[in-house]
């Protein structure tokens, strides 16, 4: 018992009489990192929002005031607001109609080698920089690109020209409408959804399939009432990806679309451009607070079971 | 999320240095050579021959004054804001739009021209210009300017527009199709500027003296021109080499640009040629300026006096399509440009270039005008169709 025991060890004796004095140590660095750097700038951004930019000189005032949340509902900025958010949701919608099959196939039927080639495949893109992705993607949409060419050689022009016409999702070619932005956005954040759609469908025994084939339901019923309330949490998972990450890019918005602003080249121009920093903080409190109720909603659908 | 941490931590950093006094001194003697120099630059604008061998002006340099030089490049006139208000830099290459923020923010100090021996060889017209001399100060060494062109297809146009009309405006261009969609604008609210300028000569009423200090009924007028460009643009441009491919896949056939463009896309065969139209045109002049606190400031001195003196003036107005600061560089021969070289990128127009510069409220021309970041949130709504 009396074993003589340097300091070290007297350290490892208080450590196991005090396990409380361990978790505390243990935890410290990772609360510090949570709680200063990353709450911390986080507040410091949302004081900014708090404050208002001087009409005349373009002076910030430190005084607080809701005047800057005033400003987002002008029309002008209401307006980015709302397509970021249609936007997002509408990715969020193709993601999940897209992804579903594709996951299925690899949770169900996907064997074996199918099964990396699968896993592969999802990943792949992952791997290439974002930039070049979308940047391939803008030569695919061009007018003088591969889908235009495509349609042409299919003498189909007189559809894509029919469907370019409609106001808002067309424009003078698929890369500069919004149709182009959302099919990018799509593409880009495809994987995120599959992988944990997939991770849920793994999760589904299938003996509940059979039981429900074998209790006489025909294949659409089984999807409907067995297989996709299982899966949901998969699917609500996947979205939080797919909408996040299509609510704060500011990249593929600026090289396919229409030059139409979506909020985070807002806060980019506001903050960068124009020293308005109040309004910059306001435009990046709305995805916050958006998320925030999403995540609470996805929380009540058990959706982080399946993360 | 990079570029939005760092300026946080510029704009931290400016607040905090905003606070302190700082002095401005002027160099009065040049010493020996620190050894090395920090510049803050354009991309393009500082060559090694790592490029392409036949434009370097920094290897010289470099060996005839022993200061090595570390070049950092931005892309955008805030990003050198940002970073000259980190510190930790001797030089930048400032546009006019950043040049003022800069005195004004004292993070640049005065120059003493009688320590650049090559500073009698400067554009008479650049010495004194309004960008770099405030208070009867100088914060800056003229390096380069040229002006903002008009690039049209000549498939569609056999003969060069005379007017920014065709941008402007909804109209049939000379192969008989609409230019709806078929023409592009800059992205950057500094745009409204162009159209202002425009407005300069067409509707003389408004009582327009500078696009950069506008009235609320001249801005008022100058957006509502640019709301109606909306309905003609597909997209507006913002790196230029998204415009050279748009110009190559997209079918455009007129926009406003950079000679810069207009020379790739010609190197690269494309059927492009540009023009100054009528109405004149806006134009970039940038300086070299040097930060209040610069670590090196005998090699930032050797600098100057090099930019001036050297073959810097001639090869660097030829690669980047722009304008000398030294006029004798295009016909001296101490580089590759040519008086023909200077003309073609409009050396002659500068009394119709408008250079970039911040619009502040409190301008010279009229009591009061609209400053520059209700430019930018106007230019957003513009964009978004409103």
């Amino acid at each position: 018992m009396n074993r003589n025991s340097g300091p070290l060890g007297r350290i490892s004796d208080a450590l196991w009489r005090k396990p409380s004095l361990l978790i505390f140590l243990l935890i410290l660095p990772p609360a510090l990192w949570l709680g200063i750097i990353y709450l911390g700038s986080l507040f410091a951004l949302l004081a900014q929002s708090f404050f208002s930019i001087d009409e005349f000189t373009g002076q910030i005032q430190y005084e607080w005031t809701l005047k800057t949340y005033g400003e987002l509902f002008r029309p002008s900025n209401f307006d980015i607001i709302i397509r970021t958010v249609v936007m997002a949701t509408a990715v969020t919608i193709g993601a999940a109609i897209i992804g579903f099959p594709v996951a299925y196939y690899a949770a169900r039927y996907a064997r074996g080698k199918w099964k990396a080639v699968f896993y592969l495949g999802i990943m792949m893109p992952l791997w290439s920089s974002y930039l070049v992705k979308v940047y391939a993607w803008k030569l695919i949409l061009a007018k003088e690109g591969i889908l235009n060419w495509l349609f042409e050689t299919l003498h189909l022009s007189w559809l894509l020209e029919a469907y370019l016409s409609i106001p808002i999702i067309g424009g003078n070619s698929l890369s500069v409408s919004a149709t182009g932005t959302f099919l990018v956005f799509l593409y880009v954040w495809l994987p995120f959804m599959i992988l944990p759609i997939q991770a849920s469908l793994e999760r589904v025994p299938v003996s509940m399939l059979e039981a429900s084939g074998d209790l006489g339901a025909r294949p659409s019923q089984t999807f409907r009432h067995v297989l996709l309330p299982l899966a949901l949490p998969g699917v609500i998972a996947g979205s939080i990806f797919t909408f996040s990450l299509t609510l704060g890019d500011y990249i593929i918005p600026q090289i396919v679309g229409s030059s139409r602003r979506f909020i985070g080249q807002a806060v980019y121009a506001f903050q960068g451009t124009a020293g308005n920093i109040p309004l910059a903080a306001a435009f990046a409190v709305v995805p916050i607070l958006l998320m925030a109720v999403y995540l609470w909603i996805a929380k009540r659908k058990g959706a982080f079971d399946a993360l | 999320m990079t570029h939005y941490l760092k300026s946080s931590t510029a704009l931290l950093m400016a607040l905090t240095i905003a606070g302190q006094a700082t002095a401005q001194t002027m160099v009065t003697e040049i010493g020996d050579g620190e050894g090395q120099l920090n510049i803050v630059a354009w991309p393009g604008y500082l060559e090694r021959g790592e490029t392409s061998p036949d434009f370097d002006w920094i290897t010289g340099f470099e060996e005839a004054t022993g200061c090595m030089v570390n070049v950092k490049t931005a892309n955008t006139s805030d990003e050198m804001v940002a970073l000259m208000n980190e510190g930790g830099f001797d030089l930048v290459t400032a546009s006019g739009d950043a040049s003022l923020r800069m005195v004004a923010g004292k993070r640049v100090q005065p120059i003493n021209i009688d320590l650049i021996p090559s500073w009698s060889t400067v554009d008479d017209r650049l010495k004194q210009a309004p960008w770099h001399y405030v208070d009867g100060i100088h914060y800056g060494v003229p390096y380069m300017w040229g002006p903002n062109v008009l690039m049209y297809s000549t498939e569609v146009f056999p003969e060069a527009p005379t007017s920014w009309d065709v941008v402007f405006k909804p109209m049939d261009l000379p192969d008989g199709q609409p230019n709806e969609g078929r023409v592009q604008a800059y992205d950057g609210p500094i745009h409204i500027a162009d159209a202002a300028n425009y407005l300069m000569f067409h509707q003389p009423e408004l009582g327009i003296v500078s696009p950069y200090e506008l009235n609320q009924e001249q801005y008022d007028a100058a957006l509502d021109l640019l709301r109606g460009q909306r309905t003609i643009v597909s997209r507006y441009w913002h790196d230029a080499f998204i415009q050279i491919d748009d110009f190559k896949n997209e079918g455009m056939a007129a926009s406003g640009t950079w000679p810069f463009q207009v020379n790739l896309l010609q190197g690269d065969n494309t059927p492009v040629a540009s023009t100054i139209p009528q109405e004149g045109a806006t134009g970039w002049a940038d300086s070299t300026m040097m930060h209040a606190e610069a670590d090196n400031p005998n090699c930032s001195y050797m600098w100057m006096e090099h930019s001036l003196a050297s073959n810097l003036q001639a090869d660097l107005s030829v690669w980047f399509g722009a304008n000398p600061a030294v006029p004798a560089a295009c016909t001296d021969g101490r580089g590759m440009q040519t008086a023909e070289g200077c003309t073609k990128n409009g050396l002659d127009d500068f009394e119709r270039i408008k250079f970039w510069t911040t619009p502040v409220s409190a301008c010279e021309s009229q009591g009061e005008c609209v400053p520059y970041y209700r430019w930018v949130s106007d230019y957003i709504g513009v964009i978004g169709g409103r």
